[in-house]
């Protein structure tokens, strides 16, 4: 369908002035038949499940896969979806059944060997998946994927496949909400032509979600067609979609307003304003499970020494976070209470105002905190940011003028911007920091424990500040051994008081996703990782 | 003539091995592109090595750049850290850069000379005012301005032309992004020719050809005009060069997938492979326009011989 629109577009060029009111305006297919339109970046990883790490690919992923669970669109729950059952008794031996009638798009039945073959390709280090870290709990990882030095075992130990719809699951320790992190693109099973022609299989991929490839012009444009015998109870509710690569978002959203283009997922920071003039209710602004935070580097000892943490408190209560997320982000950020994300839910974890009064705007607190604490380390502080991507400077730079302000010193906090965002994390890793770095964090799967243990857990590997608590780490420890979720979640929320107390990190906003999209489709919405909910969205 | 190609052509080849090492070594000072992309997680320290191994980050820049160009003279410009090989990008790029270059050097090319020579014989007059005063307006607007302004008011405002170019970038969608291209080195263009020509109507070669009785049109197309457009040539073949590596921001706008898009995805991404794969066949690009317009000197003056 667009192909037709898109031909009478270059004609309209052709002709210009002459034909003027001739052009213009869509042709909307039949209801489940047509295309929609919608905009992408390019990914900047293959399209391997394991290898995909942003959302640009996630996109995809979630267009080709189902895997064992799935994350409601609206709940964020982990839903079984291959999955007939994971069964444990001791939060360390699993045993995962599958359903009956999957099949990928080419025919080939999804069997327990789909999965361990998979996990296995995704962990082995040779295979260079950046993803490869989520497999890290499975017994046996530290050998296929050492630290140092290469591979000595090219399989995990603790994945074993009983039979074509059984494999059972050893983990190296407890962890009782593992299972819930099956829905997370890493885990989706793969065909055995990934392994036999992996060439091919990049050039147009198999999945076994509710969309086939029907061509993909890299760089360019990707267009996924429903997958007419798909087994699940999600189908797609249109003909496809077809992603567009858009370098720049300004572009994308002129083209939805010009009626080139049907959904755009990221609207432009300058047309926030006029976001709601342009598009009224199809404009998308909903939570996502992205939190920003400025974590302090703790193996600073001038930040680390007795008498910091309330500086450290000092300072989030300095910070105006409801008039920043107003002025700058235009109510597209909503002021952070907590370390998690609203998208987990009270179920999940989320508490509101858990932080308590050390995420409260509260100036002449602030003052008495820091000055207690022997007062800001050196008398000033930078906050450092990588400057190439995400305009993180007029927020940087809001946020110190609201510390000088309530300290009434111009020069207590400066923006220290860092050209790339290689160089800015090469910085972290090497342990260069000198005071408070911005610091976003999107979930990986709707879980506490995402928020929590990969970012403060003694030797974590996003623990960039390098906290580290006795007493934090034997609460994540007993949260992981909880025997059901909502003792799991308490332990959680337990640990995430020492976070309140000893302040590693000042958390400032949960990040909404964005959208918009045109009067050609509706039922559009944005699952909590921010991505469309393609399949469910319908044409005219 | 002979001899005197050769010679140029010779000349080139430290001047391609300089620029690239210079690139080269820009892009290297940019620092270890391997964290970003991970995104905000820290990377893992066993992958991340491994990319550095086999993307050859692991060795120092006097080895790194000797096998670059060991894999260049054999044809492979290396592997772009999505996992396509730059060639393949170059093909692809280069080929929808190339028309929108030569839509927008036509464009500066006609309307240029056009008003050029319509200015030129009309010195000091009204229009040739106008003439300059817009010329100067549009020197002054950088292209993002004048690029979203046409893209608003012709794409979306009046729906005369489609506000993004589709992925075959047929020549049709490529008149207004050319036109935003051109307009900039229209109105040097133009300027350019108005002066040539102002001062050659005056010279004793044109005086003898009205002399001769020749028709008017034949005195400024045949003597005029080829006499004039020495410094025009040159302009728009260094131009050439410059259009092409300089649509970063025209084709980001419309959205072309061109070279100035590949170049600004590998810029942003640090991906070494890509952005000195593309400057280097850029560079050749410039010093063979600037061949070709050292020779057509000597079709259009047949006074200057080259040995």
């Amino acid at each position: 369908m667009r192909g037709a629109v898109r031909a009478k577009w270059a004609v309209c060029a052709g002709v210009l002035a002459l034909v003027a009111t001739a052009c213009g305006g869509g042709t909307a297919g039949p209801g489940g038949s047509a295309v929609v339109s919608a905009s992408w970046g390019d990914p900047q990883n293959p399209l391997e499940p394991a290898n995909t790490n942003e959302v640009q690919g996630g996109k995809v992923l979630e267009m080709l896969f189902r895997g064992l669970k799935r994350y409601n669109p609206g709940t964020g729950a982990a839903e079984n979806v291959l999955a007939e059952k994971i069964e444990t008794t001791d939060a360390q031996h699993y045993t995962v059944t599958l359903k009956r009638g999957w099949t990928f798009s080419n025919g080939e039945k999804v069997t327990a060997k789909s999965f361990v073959d998979a996990w296995n390709y995704g962990a082995l280090l040779d295979n260079k998946q950046k993803n490869a870290p989520f497999f890290q709990y499975i017994d046996g990882f530290d050998k296929v994927h050492p630290d140092n030095g290469s591979a000595t075992a090219k399989t995990l130990s603790g994945l074993r496949v009983k039979d074509d719809h059984t494999f059972t699951v050893t983990l190296n320790q407890k962890f009782s909400s593992w299972p819930d992190t099956l829905g997370y693109s890493a885990f989706m099973p793969l065909p055995q032509t990934f392994f036999r022609d992996h060439a091919g299989w990049l050039a147009k991929p198999i999945g076994n979600g509710p969309y086939v490839v029907d061509s993909y012009a890299k760089g360019s444009v990707l267009k996924m067609r429903k997958w007419k015998r798909y087994p699940g109870s999600d189908p797609a509710q249109n003909g496809g979609i077809d992603l567009r690569v858009y370098t720049d978002n300004e572009t994308a959203y002129t083209d939805l307003q010009a009626g080139n283009l049907d959904l755009v997922d990221d609207i432009p920071a300058s047309q926030l304003k006029n976001v709601r003039a342009d598009l009224g209710d199809r404009y998308l602004n909903q939570p996502a499970g992205i939190i920003q935070t400025l974590t302090f580097p703790m193996y600073d000892p001038r930040w680390s020494k007795p008498g910091a943490a309330q500086v450290r408190r000092g300072l989030s209560m300095a910070i105006d976070r409801g008039q920043i997320t107003k002025e700058i982000f235009q109510n597209t950020r909503t002021p952070a209470t907590d370390w998690t994300s609203p998208v987990l839910g009270a179920k999940g974890g989320y508490k509101p105002g858990l932080c308590g009064e050390s995420c409260e705007f509260n100036p002449a607190k602030a003052r008495q905190l820091i000055k207690d604490g022997g007062g800001i380390p050196g008398g000033r502080t930078t906050i450092t940011y990588n400057a190439d991507t995400g305009s993180h400077k007029d927020w940087v730079d809001a946020i110190c003028n609201s510390i000088n302000k309530t300290l009434g010193d111009d020069k207590a906090c400066v923006g220290n911007p860092v050209g790339t965002f290689a160089d800015f994390r090469n910085k972290i890793s090497a342990k260069q920091m000198t005071g408070p770095f911005r610091a976003g964090w999107q979930m990986d799967y709707p879980l506490i424990q995402n928020f929590l243990q990969p970012l403060y857990y003694t030797g974590a590997s996003s623990n960039d500040g390098k906290f580290s608590n006795p007493e934090f780490d034997k609460l994540v420890n007993q949260a992981n051994a909880a025997p059901d979720t909502r003792q799991a979640v308490a332990k959680f929320q337990d640990a995430e008081r020492i976070l309140a107390r000893e302040m590693p990190a000042i958390p400032l906003w949960y990040q909404n996703g964005s959208g918009g999209y045109s009067d050609r489709i509706s039922n559009v919405r944005l699952n909590p990782f921010s991505v469309p909910v393609y399949n469910e969205i319908t044409v005219g | 003539m002979g001899r005197y190609v050769i010679r140029r052509l010779l000349q080139m080849i430290p001047v391609f091995i300089g620029s690239t090492f210079l690139i080269f070594l820009m892009v290297y000072a940019l620092g270890d592109p391997v964290a970003a992309m991970f995104g905000d997680r820290a990377p893992d320290p066993a992958t991340a090595a491994q990319i550095r191994h086999d993307l050859y980050l692991d060795q120092p820049l006097w080895k790194q750049y000797p096998h670059y160009m060991g894999q260049i003279f054999q044809g492979n410009f290396g592997i772009a850290f999505n996992g396509r090989p730059v060639t393949e990008l170059m093909s692809s790029a280069f080929s929808v850069t190339l028309r929108l270059t030569l839509v927008a050097i036509v464009i500066e090319m006609v309307v240029g000379i056009a008003l050029g020579v319509f200015s030129g014989l009309r010195r000091g007059r009204g229009i040739d005012t106008t003439v300059l005063v817009l010329t100067l307006v549009v020197v002054s607007v950088p292209t993002f301005v004048s690029g979203y302004l046409l893209q608003f008011v012709f794409g979306v405002k009046w729906e005369w032309a489609a506000p993004t170019v589709a992925l075959d970038a047929p020549l049709g969608q490529l008149l207004l992004p050319g036109l935003v291209l051109a307009l900039v080195s229209l109105a040097y263009v133009t300027r350019l020719t108005r002066t040539s020509i102002a001062e050659n109507a005056r010279a004793d070669y044109v005086r003898t050809a009205i002399a001769k009785g020749l028709p008017r049109h034949r005195v400024i197309t045949r003597h005029l005009l080829r006499n004039s457009l020495i410094p025009v040539v040159t302009f728009i073949g260094t131009d050439i060069g410059a259009l092409m590596g300089g649509a970063i921001v025209t084709e980001r706008i419309f959205n072309i997938h061109g070279v100035g898009y590949q170049l600004y995805q590998g810029i942003l991404r640090q991906n070494s492979p890509t952005v000195v794969g593309f400057v280097t066949i850029l560079v050749l690009v410039f010093l063979i326009a600037n061949l070709l317009v050292d020779l057509l000197y000597a079709v259009l003056d047949p006074r200057i011989r080259y040995a």
